[in-house]
């Protein structure tokens, strides 16, 4: 059975919705990070889907950069994390004001 | 080497004193006090040798040869206009640099001794090195703006030298006064040259002067007038004159080599190079004359009540100029040049006795705290009379040739007015050039009240060499150009350059004389009045007594000054005053101001928007996102 790319662009967005929420609403720095992966992976899965869809590999050529990128910014994100770990008791991002303007 | 090569290197006459100030610039501090006035002087003298070489060369010329333009490059090359650094040897031009380069020579050797132990002696002599150089361009130069090249030099410095010892603010003030006024005359020599440019269409003198017989009468009398603003400007004619008498606050040296023999010649120079301009028109010569003979009345009259030694000087200079530009306008080129080059040797000479004075009583300048110094100071005394004797007209000496060739040249024009004035003008001279002996050299010695009287002392034989040279200059000067048509030397001489004018002489021998007897008659009653008058003196100034409260109109200057500061200075300053408080304050700070003021209170109002909150931060991303979202949906008509 074939299946079309309608549930997978379905589950990609619910994916998408549901980080980009997480990132709104929720305080903590560490699940705000984790829902900004949700996010990059939602488009991943698009990605995939119009790869397969359109027959073009360029799709999933494009989701290697992603990850490439997600994973240097996990790297750089956890570090800055757990510097703010050390310096202050929790990571509550609404705390974290201190470029205030 | 031919005639001609040598004449090709007259660039040596002004390079040697530009040499001497670059090389005063660079090393000057570095000198020894003597060092950088020997320098100057030795510059001086060489370029005064390098005149005569090239005087004599452009004698063995036939008189119609006498005329050479040496071509040193190509200046100022743009379009239709070519400008040449050219200079132009003519008898005219050798006649001035001559003297300009002798005389100078002399002054500066006497400035050695004068500026003696002076903090910044070494400048001076970089200064007065400079002037020379740029006195020399603007005679030998061979196209117009080559002229006011070396007429800006003078001007500024000019500027330099009054405002020398420019801790004083007198001196400031009066350097600055020179600057402003002479700037009035430039802006009629450029006035001019563009005239010339614009209906000749070139700036070389030669073809210009030679282009000037085809003018409409109109123009050739605008660029003339033109000319004749900016020679007003530099020699100090009615109503420019105001910034000679203030000059006076430079040291002496300047004040003779400067403002009495030669950059206030630069407008009678610049009268006579252009003369045919003035030829072609029918009113400038009598304007010119008028201007001339005015100012030399009015200067003369001023001269009579002021007792600052160097003032007296100043006025007397005026007025003598007067005397010069009276010649130029009746047409008597020969005689203006003759009495420009005999003054040069006799104001030179009066003004360097003056600074012997000066220097002799540590700086005293009030004759009436002077008197008896002929025992004190005998060769700056017998050089000073014999000065005294030439500028009152007393045969044989030089000012008397030359100043009765120019009477006697009014005379047979039948311009009696204009004799009249100049031989009244004659009269005072010789009254306020007595004067000033009996004041400063007879009688007994008035220092001032409760004042230790110092001995005065002759100056060092650097500064009476010079005095005595001159006197010997003023004796024989009037050799060059005696009345008698054979004897004419510099009127042969100038004949090439003033070729088309037709100079009138006297013809008859009796009239001759019988002028010429008035004008000794009249130096004689001038000197016999102020002799009698002041053969002792008091407190109290018979002139002075006489004239009551016209003495102090005319030690005001005739009030030029006041009108000036009423006319001028004050509604000028009163603008300014308006303008720097309303426009500069206002408007251009207000825009300068207004606009830090906006970013200011932009800034104040967006910094708000940077919370520091990375969830609204996050927010307003997603936001802006879906609002671009939308938009591009709905231009797309995806959606709706």
């Amino acid at each position: 059975m074939r299946v079309g790319p309608g549930p997978y662009l379905l589950v990609a967005a619910i994916l998408f919705t549901v980080g980009a929420t997480g990132v709104m609403l929720r305080r903590n720095a560490l699940v705000m990070f984790m829902c900004v992966e949700l996010m990059l992976n939602a488009v991943n899965l698009t990605f995939v889907t119009f790869s397969r869809q359109l027959d073009d590999i360029g799709g999933q050529v494009y989701v290697f950069f992603v990850l490439v990128v997600a994973a240097a910014e996990v790297a750089v994100g956890l570090a800055i994390i757990v510097a703010i770990f050390r310096r202050r008791q929790g990571a509550t991002a609404d705390d974290l004001n201190l470029l205030k303007g | 080497m031919s005639a001609h090569d040598v004449l090709d290197l007259a660039w040596i006459i002004p390079a040697l004193p530009l040499a001497g100030a670059v090389l005063l610039l660079l090393f000057g501090s570095r000198m020894r006090e003597p060092g950088p006035g020997m320098l100057a002087t030795l510059m001086m003298g060489g370029s005064f040798a390098w005149s005569l070489v090239t005087l004599a060369t452009l004698w063995s010329l036939d008189s119609e040869e006498r005329l050479h333009v040496v071509k040193l490059f190509d200046w100022i090359p743009a379009g239709s206009l070519e400008v040449s650094a050219s200079l132009l040897i003519d008898p005219l031009s050798v006649t001035m640099i001559l003297f300009v380069t002798g005389v100078g020579a002399l002054i500066h050797l006497y400035a050695v001794g004068y500026m003696h132990g002076d903090p910044r002696f070494s400048r001076f002599f970089l200064y007065l090195n400079l002037f020379a150089a740029s006195m020399l361009i603007l005679v030998l130069g061979g196209s117009f703006p080559l002229i006011f090249l070396g007429w800006e030099g003078v001007g500024l410095c000019s500027y330099l030298l009054i405002s020398f010892w420019f801790e004083r603010d007198s001196a400031a003030v009066a350097g600055k006064k020179a600057f402003v006024t002479n700037r009035v005359g430039d802006f009629g020599f450029l006035l001019a040259m563009f005239l010339i440019f614009a209906h000749l269409g070139t700036l070389e003198v030669v073809p210009a002067l030679e282009g000037a017989s085809h003018l409409a009468e109109g123009t050739a009398t605008a660029i003339a007038l033109l000319f004749f603003l900016g020679a007003m400007g530099k020699s100090a004619q009615l109503p420019l004159h105001v910034w000679l008498p203030d000059a006076m606050e430079g040291p002496t040296p300047v004040s003779a080599l400067i403002h009495a023999a030669t950059m206030v010649t630069a407008g009678v120079y610049l009268v006579v190079r252009t003369h045919p301009f003035f030829e072609m028109s029918a009113v400038a010569g009598d304007v010119v004359a008028w201007v001339g003979v005015l100012t030399a009345f009015v200067a003369a009259s001023i001269a009579l009540v002021h007792n600052d030694i160097k003032r007296v000087l100043a006025y007397s200079t005026i007025s003598q100029l007067g005397y010069m530009f009276m010649a130029a306008g009746v047409g008597a080129y020969t005689a203006a040049m003759f009495h420009m080059v005999t003054h040069a040797f006799f104001k030179a000479l009066l003004f360097l006795g003056a600074g012997s004075v000066i220097h002799g009583l540590h700086g005293e300048q009030d004759m009436r705290r002077m008197g008896g110094l002929r025992k004190y100071m005998p060769w700056t005394a017998r050089t000073f009379i014999v000065a005294w004797l030439a500028i009152a007209g007393m045969v044989p000496l030089a000012g008397f040739w030359s100043k009765d060739e120019i009477l006697a040249a009014v005379w047979v024009r039948d311009d009696y007015a204009l004799w009249l004035v100049g031989a009244a003008t004659a009269l005072m001279t010789a009254f306020y050039m007595t004067r000033q002996v009996r004041m400063v050299f007879d009688g007994e010695r008035r220092p001032a009240d409760g004042e230790a009287p110092a001995t005065p002392h002759e100056s060092p034989p650097t500064m009476v060499f010079p005095l005595v040279a001159l006197a010997g200059l003023t004796v024989v000067g009037g050799l060059l150009n005696l009345p008698f048509t054979s004897l004419a030397f510099l009127g042969k001489w100038l004949e090439p350059v003033l070729e088309g004018v037709h100079e009138v002489h006297v013809d008859s021998f009796g009239l001759g004389f019988a002028l010429s007897t008035v004008a000794v008659i009249v130096g004689v009653v001038g000197i016999g009045l102020a002799y009698r008058m002041y053969a002792t003196v008091t407190d109290t100034d018979p002139v002075r007594a006489r004239l009551g409260s016209a003495a102090t109109f005319l030690e005001r200057g005739w009030r030029f000054d006041w009108v000036y500061e009423t006319l001028i200075v004050a509604p000028g300053r009163r603008f300014l005053e308006w303008a720097s408080k309303h426009f500069d304050l206002g408007i251009v700070d207000g825009a300068v101001n207004g606009i830090a003021r906006a970013l200011q209170l932009g800034g104040e109002e967006t910094r708000k928007l940077q919370t520091g909150h990375v969830r609204r931060y996050a927010f307003a991303v997603f936001a802006g996102t879906t609002l671009l979202l939308a938009f591009v949906l709905i231009r797309a008509r995806v959606v709706i």
